[in-house]
């Protein structure tokens, strides 16, 4: 059996537009040999889940510079009703300290702030991806 | 006793600089180069051999031809830059507390930013109700605008409107002004936001229009403004969103350039005179840290604009030809480590701007890379200003870098850069077509791939993130805490109310008028929607009818 490559969906959901940080981060993890699923930023959360779902991903990266972070517990609920609670997902952006305990409590696995290395976030939804695969086979 | 040394000089004969070149190599050694942002190769040393251009030809005077060193003659020394702090938070209450304590701290501008759910061409009760207020203040009605500038002289004060075509906070404004009695022809400000082309590529905070429409509506209220509201700069090209989104800063002005020369030829081609409309163009730009080419991105733009303005356009009113620029300082460069780091940044991004010749500015808080602006960082971002105008003196000689062989021979290389950019996109077929091909797209990711790959590896250092980190307390990140929600539950409750008491007959006849124009080319759409603004339509219902009539806008987005 070959090994699939790790698979992330990289999105933005709410309001804001600015999607520096999600493009540079997708275009790396392609570079790095997963697969990945981008979207223009503004999804709705349904939307979401519905691409999660067929796409079949193992992560989800929410990438947020303007308090959409804040709707991201909604996300959670909706993976969670939806039956994909396996699926990772990671928050990369302007997160205050007091939001991010906020949604780790949500079930985020992990918020990366500005700053981080490529390598590192690469690195870190890699080994997620590949928790997932453990778990479901 | 020894005699007291008299001025003097050395003998011609010790000055080596063939010594220098052997003494330098010697301790650095060959080594690799280095290399700006906009990737122009930096030298250790420059002397007249790098740059000894005419000074009539290549610098001249300040108001005058060439335009490098400044657009009016007396600079910063006759008037000093406009201090206009973006801020908008919460709702139109808290907005007008804040404008009105910025005021009274040496703010002497006006700039509004509204809520994201406005950005998106919303109305309150469209959007996820915890992201109300979270960023920017919403406003959806003329009342608000009213509310926001309460206690504000509108015939005095100059107002920046941070809004997208169809440009709705502005056409508020004018109802407001109307409703206050103010004569349209003292309204002045500008349209911060109405390079729908930047939004297109880069920012994406657009009211989500298509392109084409979003084309004719700016045009409109170009012409819109020429009869109405004279003292209305409609136009603001923005080559901040390009850079913040990763376009280096040569790039960045070369697709601000590009976008203005697409701007004018839309307005040329729908019969209005150059000198009509290029005294009313207005660039807006993004600083960077990166000190030196900064300076010279601004007045190499500057004096490219003069060259498109008199060459391309044939202007002939030195208004036209007059490169007015609005900085802001870069975000993209705060850090969340160590935030107070972000004042030192902030003040050499300033201090850029305003020896680039920058018209007015707006300096980041230090603590926008952990939250929106708080009132505490605010503060220091206009005592910045104000301390470098008052205590550092920096008003005191015009373009004072002007004459460095260093500055010189990098405007003339930033020059080169930036025209050999612009030579792509008028290659595409100008800028709004190489926006629909993807091309300015394409170029901004590579770059700010490029960049953050430089940080990565360390090649580039960023103080607190890849050198000089330290551990530190959650203490020392204070956040802007969150509107709160029994107010925006109480902003929602009386929008529903405002619009359950305004005239329905009105605001279905003004929707009505609005949709007919976006269908009939001779009609003026700005003009629409400043009347449905009067007759109590909302900013979401006027943004839904734009788009059912002229198509619902996606970006092209390239990764």
């Amino acid at each position: 059996m070959t090994t699939q490559p790790p698979k992330v969906l990289v999105t933005k959901i709410g309001l804001d537009g600015h999607d520096r940080g999600s493009r540079v981060v997708a275009s790396y993890l392609r570079d790095a040999g997963m697969e990945v699923v981008y979207t223009p930023p503004w999804q709705d959360i349904p939307a979401v889940v519905k691409l999660a779902m067929e796409e079949d991903v193992d992560v989800i990266g929410v990438s947020s510079l303007a308090t959409d972070h804040l709707i991201v517990p909604k996300l959670m609920r909706a993976l969670h009703t939806a039956g994909l609670a396996d699926i990772a997902v990671v928050v990369g952006g302007i997160v205050p300290d007091a939001d991010e305990a906020m949604l780790l409590e949500a079930g985020v696995a992990r918020v990366f702030h500005p700053g981080s290395a490529l390598e590192e976030i690469a690195a870190e939804i890699g080994q997620l991806a590949r928790a997932r695969r453990a778990v479901s086979i | 006793m020894n005699k007291p040394l008299e001025a003097g000089r050395l003998s011609a004969q010790e000055i080596a600089p063939g010594q220098w070149q052997r003494e330098y190599a010697a301790s650095v050694g060959g080594g690799k180069p280095t290399r700006n942002r906009s990737g122009i190769e930096v030298k250790p040393l420059y002397t007249p051999q790098d740059w000894s251009g005419d000074y009539a030809a290549a610098l001249g005077y300040p108001g005058q031809p060439p335009y490098t060193r400044g657009i009016y003659a007396s600079m910063h020394r006759g008037r000093t830059w406009t201090q206009r702090q973006l801020i908008g938070l919460g709702t139109p209450h808290d907005y007008n507390a804040r404008l009105l304590d910025m005021i009274d701290q040496g703010t002497t501008a006006v700039s509004l930013i509204p809520c994201n759910s406005v950005f998106r061409g919303y109305d309150m009760d469209e959007v996820h109700a915890e992201l109300l207020g979270t960023c920017g203040v919403v406003v959806n009605t003329v009342e608000h605008m009213d509310q926001c500038l309460a206690g504000v002289d509108l015939a005095r004060t100059s107002c920046a409107m941070n809004d997208p075509s169809p440009f709705t906070l502005f056409a508020f404004l004018l109802a407001t002004a109307k409703k206050r009695g103010v004569d349209w022809n003292s309204i002045s400000g500008t349209s911060n936001q109405s390079d729908y082309l930047s939004h297109f590529i880069a920012n994406h905070m657009f009211f989500r229009i298509a392109l084409p429409g979003a084309r004719r509506i700016l045009t409109d209220q170009i012409e819109f403004c020429q009869r109405q509201v004279p003292n209305w700069n409609p136009m603001s090209v923005v080559g901040q969103h390009t850079q913040q989104a990763g376009a280096t800063p040569a790039e960045a002005m070369a697709f601000a350039l590009s976008a203005a020369i697409q701007y004018a030829e839309d307005c040329r081609a729908r019969g209005m005179a150059p000198d009509s409309f290029l005294p009313r163009f207005t660039f807006f730009f993004d600083i960077s840290v990166s000190l030196f080419e900064e300076i010279a991105k601004f007045r190499a733009g500057r004096r490219i604009w003069a060259r498109i303005t008199r060459e391309r356009f044939g202007a002939r009113d030195p208004r036209s030809w007059r490169f007015k620029f609005h900085g802001q300082t870069s975000g993209v460069d705060l850090t969340r480590q160590q935030p107070l780091n972000n004042i030192a940044r902030v003040t050499i991004q300033a201090m850029a701007g305003i020896f680039g010749g920058l018209q007015s500015l707006h300096t980041d808080a230090y603590d926008e890379a952990l939250s929106c602006p708080t009132e505490f960082g605010a503060r220091i971002a206009v005592n910045t200003q104000n301390i470098l105008r008052e205590e550092a003196h920096l008003t005191d000689v015009i373009d004072p870098l002007g004459g460095s062989y260093y500055v010189e021979a990098l405007t003339d290389e930033m020059e080169q850069k930036i025209l050999a950019v612009m030579g792509e996109i008028e290659a595409a077929g100008g800028m709004y077509q190489a926006a629909e091909q993807g091309l300015p797209q394409r170029m901004i990711g590579a770059s700010a791939r490029g960049f953050q790959e430089k940080i990565d590896s360390g090649e580039q250092t960023v103080v607190g993130v890849n050198a000089y980190q330290v551990e530190e307390g959650r203490s020392e990140r204070q956040a802007l805490p969150a509107p709160d929600p029994a107010k925006i539950g109480a902003h929602i409750a009386a929008f529903n109310e405002y619009k359950r008491r305004r005239s329905q007959a009105a605001v279905r006849s003004a929707q009505d008028g609005l949709a007919a124009a976006a269908d009939d080319p001779k009609q003026n759409i700005f003009a629409r929607v400043v009347e449905a603004a009067e007759a109590g339509c909302t900013h979401g219902e006027i943004c839904a009818t734009l788009r059912r009539e002229l198509g619902f806008g996606q970006p092209l987005v390239m990764v």
